[in-house]
Order: structure tokens, then C-alpha cells, then sequence
């Protein structure tokens, strides 16, 4: 069957089997930040944004996507390049393998919500595992960046 | 892997039905989790996602939740939140992470009566209500009872705001780990409920009417002890049976607890 989709802003047209998965396409596709950790729906590397709600792409098939908007960290090296630095800094990327959908994953928590408490950060990123960190890097990383971001608008007179 | 020949999205529930019950091998899909970890094989796979069921409408006196509503939708719903207090929360914040609920659907995880299901724990403790295809409304716990044989379409849940309080409780060992143990209470125009799943099985109801008439921490004790010799438990990779009768005793009492107005038992 074939699907339309729009992958990273770009209309693609895509021919794909009733069981092919969304992941399965998209690195097809050559959207390798996308991996496959888990293969149970539950470490989270996998994560893409499906009209911009962040979903597990290993559990979704690619024909459901026809006709909406698919965003892989291909398509949001702007807006992840503002914390990933700050992540770098604690020492909480590691292995990288886990990193491209942990910062997909803050990427909705950013959006949803601006000035996440630390609970709130842990709750949201509980569904992207990490067998390198621990976890402590990776929420230092995202506080520095609060910090960081709550300092310069203080600078701004904002 | 699931393999699927074909895949339809249904443009009315009337032919998601007549594909569901043409073929034992057509599905329907919700949530589509755990697709690479499930085997079998599926004819058609009959997906509703056309037909508006991911919408969350609050009424005067009911919560009604399309059967493709996401886990997610159902967690963040403030009327819903402000109803149960806090217990809805509670019952789905720790179900897996946050991409996943954006997928999983509430009907998919009521319709598949899972036995580690927070969801199905939850909704028995309320005033619930399903919608199915052709054959109409029927209280949940009734729903639950029935053979996972049948071919039935869930189309929406109903949540009545009876007046009441809820609480929610569940072990784990991992926070996004299926469930040791789920248990809700309610008190619902004076009648008192507890539901205990993840036993490992699905879900079960004890009706505790006699204790309509107030919940002393004398009572929330006894109706605790004898909620921990009446449900049957068992055991898996993440408990024992003596383990989860233990915790039903503990959670039973801090649910009660919360329902009765004598703190949260902890």
C-alpha cells in the first residue's frame, strides 16, 4: 500500500506492507537517530513525535501515519542544540545510544511544559531508558539548562 | 513479530464491525503496542482511528471516553483529575512512560481485561460503563466477566460522577514496570468497593456494602484482613502469592483508609 506522509517538513510518499512498522520506515528513510532498544515498547529510543505528540515508532504501523506529520531529531537539530550541550557537560550522554530519543522525549516536556520541577522531569523522562547514566547526569544536564535559560531572561530584565 | 496481510482504516464502526466478525483472524487495532514482541498472525487489521473515538467529553453527569482515547488524555483531563481526586494520576502516571500512554488506548486496555492492568483496576472502582457495538451499554464489571472469545466492538466508556471519593494504590518494582499489585477503593453514594488486580490475573471486585455505614480504622482493618483471605493471589517473576496477599492486606487498608476519610493510611 502506499502512504503520504510529511517527514520533517518534507512531503514523502512512501510503499509499505500492512505490518511495517513506523520505525522500520523511518530509518528506510535514513533517519537514523530513530533506534530500536528494546523491541517491548518500552525503552523509549525509538521515540518520534506523531503531529507533534511524541510516540514510540516501534509501536505504531507506518500506515497509520498516512496523511499526518512525522518529526525524527533530524528535523529538530535547532531546537535540541539549545540543551544537548548542557547534557554533554554532566557526562550523561555515555554510550549515546539512548540519547536521541531521551532528547526527543525533553523536547515534549519543553514544549508542554517550560519550567518542569525535578519530579516533573523524572515522571516525564521515565519512559526513556538509559543502562549508562543513571539518570542524575541527564536531570542535572536538563536544570542546568533551566538555570541557565532562567538566568539570561533575568539578564533580559524579563 | 505480528504479521498483518492488510490493514483497513474503518470509515464507520457498522464496517468495523462486519470486518471484525467476518474473519476470526481480523483485529482490531488501538494502541498497537508490544507489536514486535507479539506473535500470530492477523488477516486484516481494522483500525478506527478515522472515526473521532480519541475524544474525552465531560457531561453533567458522566465522563465519556471514546475507545481510542489515549492513556495520556485520560491521565491529564483536569474534570476527571478533580473527580477522582487524584487517583487517576496516580493509576496511570507510572504506566510505562509518556510515549507510550500517547499510544495506548483506554478502550484497548479495557477491552483487553489485562491482568496487569491499572487502568481496569481504576475504572472498576467507579461507576463504569461500557459501549459496545450493537448490543449496547453494560456495566464494566459485568464486561470483565465476559469470555475474551467474543467479537465484540467497544465503542465508548461511561464514567458517572456518583458522588463519592476514590483511591488508588499499586506496587511495582521498577517505577515503569508492570504492577506487583493495583488496588482502588471507592465510596460511591455510600457504597464501598474494593478492586485488587495484578494478582497476577485480571482485576477482581469485592462489594463491601456492609461497610456503609462508616468506615472506622477499626473497620478499614478487619474489611482489609478479610479482603486478604477472600481474593486469590499468585505467583510470577515479580511476587508471591503469600507476597501479594500481604500487599493486599497493606493496600486494601490505605486505600480504605483514604476513601473513609481517616487519612491515607500510610
Amino acid at each position: 500500500m502506499e502512504i503520504k506522509l510529511k517527514l520533517n517538513g518534507r512531503a514523502v510518499t512512501a510503499a509499505v506492507e500492512a505490518d511495517t512498522t513506523l520505525f522500520d520506515l523511518l530509518r528506510e528513510k535514513g533517519c537514523y537517530s530513530v533506534k530500536c532498544g528494546c523491541e517491548t515498547s518500552n525503552c523509549g529510543l525509538c521515540t518520534v513525535f506523531l503531529d507533534d505528540v511524541p510516540v514510540l515508532s516501534c509501536s505504531v504501523l507506518a500506515a497509520r501515519a498516512d496523511g499526518r506529520a512525522v518529526t525524527t531529531l533530524e528535523g529538530l537539530q535547532e531546537e535540541a542544540a539549545d540543551f544537548v550541550g548542557f547534557i554533554a557537560d554532566q557526562g550523561a550522554d555515555q554510550c549515546g545510544f539512548c540519547n536521541p530519543g531521551f532528547v526527543m522525549n525533553t523536547i515534549a516536556l519543553l514544549r508542554e511544559n517550560p519550567d518542569p520541577t525535578d519530579d516533573e522531569i523524572r515522571g516525564y523522562l521515565a519512559g526513556n531508558l538509559c543502562r549508562c547514566s543513571g539518570y542524575e547526569g541527564q536531570l542535572r544536564g536538563i536544570r542546568a539548562y533551566l538555570d541557565s535559560r532562567k538566568g539570561k531572561g533575568a539578564q533580559n530584565g524579563n | 513479530m505480528m504479521t498483518i496481510q492488510n490493514y483497513v482504516r474503518a470509515q464507520s464502526l457498522q464496517q468495523a464491525y462486519e470486518l471484525l466478525t467476518s474473519n476470526r483472524r481480523n483485529r482490531i487495532v488501538a494502541g498497537m503496542l508490544w507489536l514486535r514482541q507479539t506473535g500470530g498472525s492477523v488477516n486484516t487489521a481494522v483500525d478506527l482511528c478515522d472515526l473521532g473515538l480519541d475524544t474525552m467529553e465531560e457531561t453533567d453527569d458522566a465522563f465519556v471516553i471514546g475507545a481510542m482515547t489515549p492513556l495520556r488524555k485520560l491521565e491529564l483531563h483536569p474534570g476527571f483529575a478533580a473527580y477522582t481526586g487524584g487517583a487517576a494520576a496516580r493509576a496511570l502516571g507510572d504506566i510505562v512512560g509518556v510515549q507510550f500512554r500517547n499510544l495506548a488506548t483506554v478502550g484497548g486496555s479495557v477491552y483487553g481485561r489485562f491482568g496487569f492492568s491499572d487502568v481496569l483496576t481504576l475504572l472498576l472502582a467507579l461507576d463504569t460503563e461500557v459501549e459496545l457495538y450493537g448490543a449496547g451499554r453494560m456495566p464494566l464489571s459485568q464486561f470483565a466477566e465476559l469470555p475474551q472469545t467474543t467479537r465484540d466492538l467497544l465503542v465508548r466508556i461511561y464514567i458517572k460522577k456518583t458522588p463519592g471519593t476514590v483511591a488508588y494504590r499499586a506496587v511495582r518494582i521498577a517505577r515503569t514496570d508492570f504492577p506487583v499489585l493495583t488496588c482502588a477503593a471507592s465510596r460511591l453514594d455510600g457504597k464501598v468497593r474494593l478492586c485488587v488486580g495484578a494478582r497476577p490475573g485480571k482485576a477482581t471486585v469485592l462489594d463491601l456494602t456492609d461497610a456503609a455505614g462508616g468506615l472506622t480504622p477499626n473497620t478499614v482493618q478487619s474489611l482489609a484482613e478479610e479482603a486478604a483471605k477472600q481474593i486469590p493471589t499468585g505467583s510470577n517473576s515479580r511476587g508471591s502469592a503469600a507476597y501479594r496477599s500481604h500487599l493486599v492486606r497493606v493496600l486494601a487498608q490505605r486505600t480504605l483508609s483514604q476513601v473513609g476519610g481517616s487519612g491515607n493510611g500510610d
